[in-house]
């Protein structure tokens, strides 16, 4: 089962290195990470897809655990939750094709941020299962390149994934 | 006060009392060596790095305080590598320094830099890369609290030239800042509610007690326990020492050499009770046959550890010592006699036993060796089929009585650790156990034990073979050995002699009987060499991919 780990790291040079490491030292597998710094610029926050059933992913928090840089971890699978990723393609875009493009950006509700002679860039934010059949409605005209950032999370209504508040509500 | 980093970090070792560093200067160390020359604190010049690491290993493990080492950038970094990892795998508190080549060639490959911070991640608990200067006295002060605290381990600290060089107003700080590192030690009141229940309704428990009870210093408890609910005591090999050797309740070491009565009674038991113990392969043989019977109660102050490699019915994340605080009160006096007698039956049944015929054997030096000192030594061993029968014949009197490289197994790690537990303990007899493949990986060390005058025993198994391997080759390669008997061999007493040490050389049980306590009984180091065969065996053993229960012994 895939599981969804918000983590909290110390803003340190080389915790990316610490975390990554442990994943591919004892063979846990990774399937999404993403990274980047919270409202706090001391802190930073990663989402971490992980493969795995109850024993791997209990080993995985329990290690992570153990790294002096991490400070918290929640997985939030089984709590509702908002998830996005995003993704930018560059497609062949032949003057005559643009319009169908177009429309395409326009049922996902992607945007268009360059066209080139050729080309066109979209971007597009969703789940999983969006960006997939996004990329899927594209490949018929040709993808020269993809890029995405990996899956970010956050808890729905009012309970967070913060240091000192970890999934208390506001309102009871 | 305006001082340099490499003074602050020597005022920073002055305020946390440590009186020893093991090391080797270089380039990139000289801020932190001139340093050095105005301080109060002993520097023992090793002659290669890994005997630094090694011997603040031996310290730490024999007093139970932080080891502290040093060496110069890229070769003096690497070379304490397999140190690092061995202090990792056996929980040993360690603060490491290494010289860095100036933060403004990081990263250039310039004249020994090696990213050591890099490669120590997986075998650290933490380690700096120390790039500001007026952090290096936090960063110290956080490394002395997780190196000691909660799962002891080694922290590792880069240090820059540049930055070593450097001017700050210095204050060491009172407090660590560590958001994210907070061991537990207390353990959950309703685990050890339920742990009593377990224990008191149990029939037939067993302790397996590992190196935890050492960290923790709770070998009272465990007697305290033991004696309490009549259950007998099994160690790991990191575990032996702290329960006494000669104790009617102890069953000796368990797992792959262990005694066939310990492994047995594991196996026959309803309760196992598992204290500062990780059940590592070596102790558990095949998981499906381990301890099939019985209900566990792990005590870990690691909490990963507790379900990793076994379901656990009780987990109790904390430190053993408080943890048996707790739980004694709460615990009926029982009486468990039917077991017990079961126990003596196994003991009799199948007892460590080796056959005394056809020259000098091993297992006999190591028995009069405990004869001669009752147990109470301090013994430091290398790795390989001495380290086994030290295990086996050597019984404990003392908490941290052995100093041997367990989780990694690193030959050579021996002479240096006797040193570090010498420097450690001065008014205690050291004697290491050693062989004579090991000794050779780290005999250079010989110097710094005659530079420092320290009275160690070296007492050298010398079957002129690797044994251990040469025993697995001939269970597991039908005998066909390969690169394991040495065709060449020094003269060790000539050599103990280059380095003015004391050498005698036994051949048959009337020498040993006459001079291990003559050797004893020396001022200085001595080196004893026994020749023995290279036929004899770790015996029992449990044969590879089996249970513990199907241990042989031919």
């Amino acid at each position: 089962m895939r599981h969804t780990l918000a983590v909290l790291v110390e803003n340190n040079p080389g915790v990316l290195a610490r975390v990554a490491g442990l994943f591919s030292r004892r063979g846990y597998n990774i399937d999404s990470l993403a990274v980047g710094r919270t409202d706090n610029p001391a802190i930073s926050r990663m989402t971490i897809v992980v493969e795995g059933d109850d024993r791997v992913l209990e080993q995985v928090t329990k290690q992570l655990h153990k790294l002096i840089d991490v400070i918290k971890i929640s997985d939030i699978t089984a709590d509702e939750y908002v998830d996005r990723e995003l993704v930018l393609i560059k497609v062949s875009a032949e003057p005559e094709k643009r319009g169908e493009i177009m429309q395409i950006a326009d049922i996902f509700r992607a945007r268009i941020v360059d066209l080139g002679r050729r080309t066109m860039i979209l971007e597009c934010t969703g789940n999983e299962g969006k960006i997939r059949a996004f990329e899927e409605s594209l490949k018929p005209y040709g993808i020269k390149e993809l890029v995405r950032t990996g899956k970010i999370a956050m808890l729905r209504g009012s309970r967070y994934t913060n240091i000192n508040t970890n999934g208390t509500r506001e309102d009871d | 006060m305006k001082i340099t980093a490499a003074q602050a970090l020597v005022r920073c070792l002055e305020l946390e009392k440590v009186d020893i560093v093991f090391g080797y200067p270089g380039g990139a160390m000289l801020p932190v060596y001139d340093a050095l020359y105005h301080s109060s604190i002993k520097h023992v010049l090793v002659r290669h790095e890994q005997g630094a690491v090694h011997a603040a290993d031996g310290y730490a493990r024999a007093t139970g305080r932080v080891g502290v080492c040093m060496a110069t950038s890229g070769p003096g970094a690497t070379n304490l590598v397999t140190g690092i990892a061995n202090a990792y795998m056996d929980s040993v508190p360690l603060v490491v320094f290494t010289g860095q080549v100036p933060t403004s060639q990081v990263g250039t490959d310039a004249f020994q830099e090696v990213d050591i911070t890099g490669i120590t991640i997986p075998i650290t608990k933490h380690n700096y890369l120390v790039k500001d200067p007026a952090a290096l006295p936090q960063i110290i002060k956080n490394a002395f609290h997780i190196a000691s605290t909660g799962r002891p381990g080694p922290v590792l600290i880069d240090l820059p030239r540049d930055v070593a060089g450097a001017t700050i107003d210095f204050h060491y700080p009172e407090t660590v800042k560590l958001r994210g590192y907070k061991p537990t030690y207390r353990g959950h009141r309703n685990k050890i509610n339920e742990a009593a229940e377990l224990i008191n309704r149990s029939q037939r428990p067993v302790i397996y007690a590992g190196g935890g009870i050492l960290n923790s210093g709770a070998s009272g408890e465990l007697l305290e326990l033991a004696e309490l609910i009549s259950a007998p005591v099994t160690n790991t090999f990191m575990g032996l020492s702290s329960f006494p050797g000669d104790h009617p309740l102890f069953l000796g070491m368990l797992g792959l050499h262990g005694t066939r009565y310990a492994n047995l009674a594991v196996t026959e038991c309803d309760l196992l009770i598992a204290l500062g113990a990780r059940f590592d392969d070596r102790v558990t043989g095949k998981l499906a046959r381990f301890a099939p019977h019985a209900a566990v109660i792990h005590v870990d102050i690691d909490p990963a550890e507790i379900g990793k490699n076994v379901p656990v019915h009780v987990p109790i994340v904390g430190d053993v010592k408080l943890v048996l605080q707790s739980l004694l009160p709460l615990l009926k006096k029982t009486d468990r006699s039917p077991w017990l007698a079961r126990v003596q039956e196994l003991r009799e049944l199948y007892p460590l036993r080796y056959n005394r015929e056809g020259g000098l054997k091993p297992q006999y030096i190591i028995e009069e060796l405990y004869r001669h000192t009752g147990g109470c030594a301090t013994i430091a061993t290398d790795v390989g089929q001495h380290q086994m029968w030290v295990a086996q014949y050597y019984r404990f009197k003392h908490p941290r009585g052995l100093i041997s490289s367990g989780g990694l197994g690193t030959m050579g790690f021996g002479l240096p650790a006797a040193i570090g537990a010498q420097l450690g303990l001065p008014d205690q007899q050291v004697i290491l156990v050693t062989g004579d493949g090991s000794f050779q990986m780290t005999m250079q060390e010989l110097a710094t034990v005659r530079e420092q005058e320290l009275p160690i025993k070296i007492l050298m198994i010398n079957n002129q073979t690797l044994g251990m391997v040469r025993q697995l080759q001939e269970y597991y390669c039908e005998g066909r050995y390969m690169a394991v008997d040495f065709e060449f061999h020094p003269d060790f007493i000539t050599l103990a002699r280059a380095y003015g040490i004391k050498g005698y050389t036994v051949e048959t049980e009337e020498e040993a009987q006459r001079v291990i306590p003559e050797a004893l009984g020396t001022t200085g180091p001595v080196l004893v060499n026994c020749l023995v065969s290279p036929q004899e065996k770790v015996l029992p053993m449990v044969p590879s991919g089996r249970g513990i229960d199907e241990t042989f012994e031919c």
